[in-house]
């Protein structure tokens, strides 16, 4: 196929208008496209020429927001950096990201994640505050490779939807907070472990639903490895329990 | 007025919707082959301490047709889960760096296997050479 050559393939999306459905649907779409239209240019497409009603969410077209999350032939993936080429001559089907409810069409809520994040402390707090006179915090190469892995994160929600038990369980923080949570966590600069560790040990929340499925790590677009930040937590939260049996006042938290 | 109506999908049959999440299903499921095993040696043990005539019961009731099968089911099962935990244990283990690199997911794996196929090959020269 030539770069510029055009050709049409059959995009299903599932549908869901709150106002007017009880329950999604499938609808499918004739789009034309041609070697480098991503998944995204064809839902686009479908809105200017097709039907203006889909919903959507979409902004860099670049991989790097963290916007365009969706299910593609059962698949998490970002809808700007799939191609339509890859599926044709046989359909895509484009659906809205698993174990989220749809707010419409392609849209899901997010509302669970972000009151998540708020509580995760995802920022660093200092262990030692410095004047500007102190001058900067220093950190050495191997501190930075510590945790320059986890904060690649863009917050596109794939691993979630990659993930059964969060599926099953909405209250666990889940895959890709839990990376951010280990981002800070093993910060060299960073004082504020103590307080996300209490949502790290927390029953139904912290670690222990994960049961390491380990498809999180496989869907992620920028190799954060959730996987790895949740299971070494694992090994974290049981010593901070059994630490609790040595210190002086011993589990009265 | 709000014109939200959030819709949440059922989770019912999850594990089959993508091969990645019934290859897990299969991997937990063999634990309770795992476990039928370890009952095994248990009752193994409870006959031992019955004295000799119970254990040699016991001995032979290992070489029965069901057992035989049931025996190579287990082998089958902890290959597969000793090659799947070593693929599973790069997730599990703190960043190592050896001289500023970081050690590869893959190379833990690889050793994590060589080790295990070394120390069964030991352990099996080693009973079979006391059982001579």
């Amino acid at each position: 196929m030539s770069a510029s050559e055009i050709k049409t393939i059959e995009i299903e999306v599932l549908r869901y208008r709150p106002e007017q459905d009880t329950e999604p649907f499938w609808q499918s779409f004739q789009v034309p496209f041609s070697h480098d239209t991503s998944v995204l240019e064809g839902l686009q497409s479908i809105k200017d020429d097709l039907d203006a009603t889909l919903s959507y969410r979409w902004s860099c077209r670049m991989a790097v927001c963290g916007s365009c999350g969706m299910m593609i032939s059962g698949k998490p993936k970002l809808a700007c950096s799939t191609f339509l080429r890859d599926f044709y001559p046989n359909k895509v089907q484009v659906g809205p990201l698993e174990h989220f409810p749809i707010e419409r069409d392609l849209v899901v809520s997010a509302e669970g994640f972000i009151s998540k994040l708020e509580k995760i402390t995802p920022y660093i707090v200092p262990k030692e505050p410095r004047t500007i006179e102190q001058g900067e915090y220093i950190q050495t190469p191997l501190q930075l490779k510590q945790f320059l892995q986890y904060s690649g994160c863009i917050n596109c929600m794939l691993c979630y939807a990659a993930c059964p038990q969060f599926g099953m369980n909405p209250k666990f923080i889940g895959p890709g907070l839990m990376a951010l949570v280990h981002r800070y966590n093993v910060d060299s600069r960073d004082g504020a472990r103590e307080q996300r560790m209490e949502l790290v040990d927390e029953e139904d929340v912290g670690v222990w639903s994960c049961t390491a499925v380990g498809y999180c790590s496989e869907v992620c677009p920028k190799k954060v490895d959730p996987a790895n930040a949740v299971n070494q937590n694992k090994v974290n939260s049981a010593l901070n329990y059994f630490g609790r049996f040595l210190k002086p006042q011993g589990g009265q938290k | 007025m709000s014109g939200r109506k959030p819709y949440t999908r059922s989770m019912s049959g999850w594990w089959k919707r993508d091969p990645f999440f019934t290859a897990y299903m299969v991997r937990e499921a063999t634990s309770f082959i795992v476990a039928a095993y370890a009952i095994v040696l248990l009752v193994g043990l409870v006959r031992l301490g019955q004295g000799k005539e119970a254990y040699d019961g016991f001995m032979q009731a290992l070489q029965s047709p069901i057992s035989v099968v049931f025996h190579l089911v287990t082998l089958a099962v902890f290959v597969y889960h000793t090659w799947s935990w070593f693929q599973i244990m790069p997730k599990t283990m703190p960043m190592i760096f050896i001289s500023g690199k970081r050690l590869e997911g893959a190379t833990i794996t690889r050793t994590g296997v060589a080790v295990a196929v070394v120390v069964t090959i030991v352990f099996l020269a080693f009973v079979m050479g006391v059982t001579r």
